[in-house]
């Protein structure tokens, strides 16, 4: 009798043990595509695990936090190809418990993926996505922004360009639809900065492959020749998300000048060669896990899911409403190895972020440059500020 | 002579003073009471040195080619060595204070950065930054005695003045662990503002300082209760605030007045250590990140990165009297107490 009795306060007892010692469990869903784009260099080209490592390392860090808090993340990934519907991945995701979405798709499957969660109370990170009508005329209250704009980037490119007083551009822009998103950019930043664009030309994608095994001699002829005629210029500028012609442009334009943009002096959010303000930490904890190097969407899906590890390390739960308000509160900054806090942008919910400008060794500068004053921070001289915006969340 | 019952008299004097009174040259060298030298040992993180400062002089002296990146230093408290932390070489070398020579090396784990010792001069305590790891090393054998797991990149090192409580501080997982020296296990965890990078206690024990280094703020912590008890924020008149970023922390031993160095905004704040207010800004150089004492307080000395120098704060006047430079990306400075 007093056997069972205590076999039964024993049980007790463990069950107990164990109902304390259960972690607060946070699930993190990681939706990337399927495709990898093609480069013309071979060092650019994406690493099959690009973004989702930086979401490793970050819930790497996150856990161990979470030692001391008693959490615990969790991470799921799925890949969907371009031009499909997300939604169902959404659902099934959300269905699983996932309420926090690190997302790096195209714009379009973006909205389509975050209006199928819309009712759900789910929190959704863009982390690959830089165009502009996602945080203006497309934004929406449930999608937080970790990727920088394309008019960030061009602003803090154009800032240096300023800096520097290379005040004649010659843009040259791809003959694609993303490639002349950032040639408006480009175009934008050089009025609101006091750069000049001597001229525009358009470099037509007329196919073939990327890699030919003697092309180099026809491009060194074919490029110089693109470029004559043109009016005097400090700097050739050049738009080419789609990598058809701008890694080609260095030490073959016709004159010798600087190229920036898509190619030679380059904005991006992250580079490998980034060592300042204890980067190179960082850095190394991603090299040993992953034997690679860190790329700028690593960096920016590393930054949504600190976020989400941040967040709930300060209000102590996990649920995604308790976390969200935090993000959107006065409290919430992420330190993110670039020397300054940083915060969101409470109209449009974009993470403010220096932006490095990067040669592929080292780098060059980070915007916001020296002298660009702004009343309320410097950050919001990058992209477009709130007198501006068109967006209304909803 | 008049020159040996000078120097038999005033044993006090440096010798650079002694001479210049001799030759009747020099006239009185703003005598500050009496300019004691003592040395002061800072690491340049870039130029992989030490350089030597003789703090009457207030010139440098010597240097020291040490290992990679050196960071955290200190002189053991029988001053027999200096301890240096060069990360990149994954340990901590001992120089020895006579011959200023790299004479051994101490098991310190990978990539050290920050360390303290205890008060029996026994131990030492060092973060490992890319490890999440604190570890052990008794001085005198050499020898690695264990590790205790911490937050993530882990640096700020302070111990209570009874040695009881290690805190260390972790610059991602933005904590201030305190760690029982005895048993080595974690008692508390308290989380400050982003980016902690220095833990001091006041000598008394009554306070335990850490700096915030992106959040802007110092947290006074009560090391009883083991809870923040108030921030201390820092404003400069025209300067952003993101450009203030309190690193290195010194109080002087009464308690009273707390010195904070605030990185890219260069410059030390002082603060009224029993009200906390922020009394006044000192400009030095820039990306001041570290400082130490003169063993009687007379002097501050600063190091500031960017510049490649050394500030010399008169700490009673509250004013910078004097600019040195040294390596390039000058770190720590620890200074001897004879």
């Amino acid at each position: 009798m007093i056997r069972a009795f205590v076999a039964v306060a024993l049980v007790f007892l463990l069950t107990a043990a164990l109902a304390r010692a259960e972690p607060l469990t946070i699930k993190i869903g990681y939706v990337g595509r399927a495709e990898k784009k093609a480069t013309i260099s071979l060092l650019d080209y994406p690493p099959d695990n690009d973004g989702v490592a930086g979401t490793r390392l970050a819930l790497d860090d996150n856990n161990t936090t979470g030692k001391f808090l008693n959490q615990h993340f969790l991470l799921e990934e799925v890949r969907v190809k371009d031009g499909t519907d997300p939604a169902d991945v959404v659902l099934q995701l959300a269905d699983r418990g996932i309420s926090f979405f690190i997302m790096d798709l195209p714009a379009d499957m973006l909205l389509k993926a975050a209006e199928a969660g819309r009712g759900r109370d789910l929190v959704f990170f863009n982390a690959g996505a830089i165009d502009d009508r996602l945080r203006e005329e497309d934004c929406r209250a449930d999608v937080i922004h970790t990727a920088p704009t394309r008019s960030m980037l061009a602003d803090g490119l154009a800032q240096y360009l300023v800096f520097k007083r290379w005040l004649r551009w010659l843009l040259v822009a791809g003959s694609h639809e993303t490639d002349k998103l950032f040639a408006d950019a480009l175009r934008r930043a050089a009025g609101r900065f006091g750069a000049r664009i001597v001229e525009q030309r358009v470099f037509e994608d007329t196919g073939g492959a990327r890699r030919t095994d003697s092309g180099l001699v026809q491009i060194q002829r074919q490029i110089p020749l693109f470029l004559q005629g043109a009016p005097a210029h400090d700097v050739v500028v050049a738009a080419d998300e789609s990598e058809v012609f701008a890694s080609y442009l260095p030490y073959r334009t016709r004159d010798p000048r600087p190229v920036a943009g898509s190619a030679g002096l380059v904005p991006k959010s992250w580079d490998a060669a980034h060592d300042q303000w204890g980067a190179n930490q960082l850095q190394n904890r991603f090299m040993q896990l992953f034997s690679r190097r860190m790329t700028a969407l690593d960096i920016q899906a590393w930054s949504a899911a600190r976020m989400i590890g941040e967040a709930a390390a300060r209000v102590a739960a996990g649920d995604p409403q308790t976390i969200f308000a935090y993000l959107k509160g006065p409290d919430f900054a992420l330190a993110a190895f670039k020397g300054q806090k940083l915060t969101l942008r409470d109209w449009n919910l974009q993470l403010r972020q220096p932006i490095l400008l990067a040669d592929g060794r080292t780098i060059v500068s980070v915007s916001p440059q020296e002298g660009f004053l702004h009343q309320f921070s410097e950050l919001d001289t990058l992209g477009i500020d709130r007198p501006e915006t068109k967006c209304r969340l909803k | 002579m008049k020159s040996n019952h000078l120097s038999t008299v005033m044993p006090a004097l440096g010798k650079a003073m002694w001479r210049c009174v001799s030759a009747g040259i020099c006239v009185t060298i703003a005598f500050a009471g009496d300019a004691r030298a003592y040395k002061a040992y800072v690491s340049n993180e870039k130029s992989n040195t030490i350089s030597i400062i003789d703090t009457a002089e207030r010139k440098v002296v010597g240097t020291i080619k040490v290992g990679q990146r050196p960071r955290g230093i200190a002189i053991t408290k029988d001053q027999k060595y200096v301890l240096v932390a060069v990360g990149d070489d994954d340990t901590i070398q001992m120089i020895d204070t006579t011959s200023n020579k790299v004479v051994d090396t101490l098991p310190s784990g990978p990539d050290p950065e920050l360390f303290t010792d205890d008060p029996s001069g026994r131990l030492l305590y060092v973060a490992n930054e890319n490890n999440n790891t604190v570890t052990i090393i008794d001085i005198e054998r050499r020898a690695r005695l264990g590790d205790v797991e911490v937050g993530v990149e882990p640096e700020g090192m302070g111990l209570s003045p009874d040695g009881k409580i290690l805190v260390n501080t972790s610059e991602t997982t933005n904590m201030a662990h305190f760690i029982d020296t005895a048993t080595r296990q974690i008692v508390a965890n308290i989380l400050v503002d982003a980016r902690p990078r220095f833990a001091q206690f006041k000598d008394d024990g009554s306070e335990l300082w850490v700096s915030s280094e992106i959040g802007g703020t110092v947290s006074v912590i009560d090391p009883v209760k083991r809870a923040v008890k108030r921030k201390i924020n820092f404003t400069v008149p025209g300067m952003r605030q993101e450009a203030i970023q309190p690193v290195g922390i010194a109080i002087t031993h009464d308690g009273k007045t707390g010195f904070v160095a605030l990185g890219p905004a260069n410059r030390i704040a002082v603060i009224d250590a029993a009200t906390h207010q922020v009394q006044k800004f000192l400009l030095v150089g820039q990306r001041v990140w570290h400082m130490a004492f003169t063993p009687d307080e007379k002097y501050l000395l600063t190091t500031n990165g960017v510049s490649n120098d050394v500030s010399v704060i008169d700490v009673a006047a509250l004013k910078v009297i004097d600019t040195i430079q040294v390596g390039e990306l000058p770190w720590g400075i620890a200074i001897s107490q004879r």
